[in-house]
């Protein structure tokens, strides 16, 4: 680089006025078959890019990313459970001396502890050294980080049932708000009795099963609002003997699909046709 | 043409030498998988980049359609998901995207670690290095509350717990992420938003941005 007297530069800026030739490095003389990572190297990374983000786009197109149901602080019945990657910390806590009142052992000085060596690792393991067998205490411990991660994270979604969990706290696509009868008589009756506990779209929460999938007929779902099944107790349903009819009327054609597509009130008054709704 | 405003610009910017600096380096043989096909591992870095680059994108083009508050956050995800245009897909790649750099970043750790690449000199990489796999798990924790769904939800609740079992200072760290010492609430998502998108991709940009420029000073360590 040109210094001192006699340099020139473009207007009075700092840029000196002197052209460079841009010209690639001569490679030749690196050892090995060094190759020029511009274009030759990058033209064949671009290849390798370009499948990589083919297979990933498939498999985004073929696995739609989840979405639960909206998140409600109330719902006590729900089972957390973190993204995978932080699963072996979450189950790792669930061990007597690393949770409970060991939290502050198991949550901060362990991992604070593993992660901290990671980050400092070259000023732990400072001998000159590179190969894997040479340094085996470092080695040893990553090899042992390693399992015991992958063991954690295995432990904590052994007994995980995630497709039960999808059906579970899924957004349930039938259940969504116009495939609901609103105009129906009985869902004034049903949004006074059963809605706190089975939902706004009968789509049901935590235990409480949701109602568009029963098959039980009118009587059934009667008796069962007057006399409680299951969790549910009895005496929940206070109302009429007209308006329970109603009642047991809307669900059983909610259930059957009558309450589909009724947008205008298509089920009218409570036949809720058999027929209606089959176009989702 | 091309040549002309390159030229133009040169003259005025002097950019022939930072081109030469950004562009022209050598890769050598042992790095190369077109000479040694087990020469793939190195390419786990540089996979990783590609895919924070999927993210940052797929990510701004979320920010199109998401809204940060508990009234409309889910919703916005689920009208997105349902009925814009390949909305799923981008939401799809931003998803598994966040899983793959996770992948791919354990992976390339595993590789510089076992090779013993952070050795003299290149420890300050190395610890760049960790702090950027920090920084991205930070970025898939507060990501994760972002679609205000149950999962989103009950495990940030307990991640909140977790931040909060830090001694002395644990009940702060807490409210500074949470707004609020006791409630995961509005305040919540507006910080997670905050976070996720403004100051943990500020931090991920300058450590990526160091972790390159000492990659070009030093080189790729030699072959074992």
């Amino acid at each position: 680089m040109h210094r001192g007297k006699g340099m020139k530069f473009v207007g009075d800026s700092r840029i000196p006025a002197e052209r460079k030739p841009n010209i690639p490095k001569d490679y030749s003389e690196y050892p090995g078959r060094t190759e020029a990572f511009w274009p030759n190297f990058l033209l064949k990374e671009w290849l390798v890019g370009a499948v990589f983000l083919i297979g990933f786009l498939v498999a985004t197109a073929a696995h739609p990313s989840p979405l639960e149901q909206q998140a409600d602080p109330t719902n006590a019945s729900y089972i957390p459970l973190p993204d995978w990657y932080f699963l072996f910390l979450y189950q790792f806590l669930k061990y007597q001396y690393a949770g409970g009142d060991f939290i502050v052992l198991g949550a901060i000085v362990m991992p604070g502890l593993a992660f901290g060596a990671l980050l400092l690792a070259p000023f732990l393991d400072r001998g000159p050294e590179r190969r894997p067998t040479r340094r085996p205490i470092a080695t040893g411990l990553m090899l042992l980080g390693v399992i015991a991660t992958f063991w954690l994270t295995y432990e904590s979604v052994s007994h995980v049932d995630y497709e039960q969990r999808s059906e579970q706290y899924g957004v349930k696509e039938e259940g969504e708000g116009p495939d609901i009868n609103t105009d129906h008589p009985g869902y004034a009756v049903y949004e006074a009795n059963c809605l706190s506990c089975h939902g706004d779209t009968l789509q049901g929460q935590g235990s409480n099963p949701s109602l568009l999938k029963t098959e039980k007929s009118v009587e059934e779902i009667k008796h069962i609002a007057k006399n409680g099944i299951g969790n549910m107790p009895s005496g929940v349903f206070n109302g009429s003997e007209e308006e329970l009819q109603k009642l047991a009327e809307f669900i059983h054609s909610a259930a059957t699909g009558g309450g589909k597509g009724g947008e205008k009130g298509s089920g009218g008054e409570g036949e809720g046709g058999s027929d209606s709704g089959s176009g989702h | 043409m091309l040549q002309k405003i390159y030229d133009w610009v040169d003259e005025r910017m002097d950019i022939t030498p930072l081109w030469r600096d950004i562009a022209d380096h050598e890769v050598p043989e042992h790095v190369n998988p077109a000479h040694h096909f087990s020469a793939f591992v190195y390419c786990f870095g540089g996979l990783t980049f590609f895919v924070t680059v999927i993210q940052v994108l797929s990510g701004m083009f979320l920010t199109m359609y998401y809204v940060p508050d508990i009234e409309n956050a889910w919703k916005s995800v689920y009208y997105l998901q349902k009925e814009v245009a390949h909305g799923q897909i981008v939401r799809g790649m931003h998803h598994w995207g966040a899983s793959l750099v996770i992948v791919m970043l354990f992976l390339h750790t595993l590789r510089v670690f076992f090779q013993g690449a952070y050795k003299k000199p290149r420890e300050l990489n190395w610890v760049v290095g960790v702090l950027l796999f920090f920084v991205m798990l930070g970025l898939g924790f507060t990501g994760y509350l972002l679609p205000w769904d149950n999962k989103a939800y009950f495990a940030t609740q307990v991640g909140l717990e977790i931040a909060a079992a830090t001694p002395f200072i644990g009940d702060q760290i807490r409210t500074l992420l949470a707004g609020d010492p006791e409630i995961v609430g509005a305040q919540t998502l507006a910080r997670f938003f905050a976070i996720h998108v403004f100051f943990l991709p500020a931090a991920l940009f300058g450590l990526m941005a160091a972790h390159f420029i000492m990659i070009r000073k030093q080189g790729i360590s030699g072959p074992l």
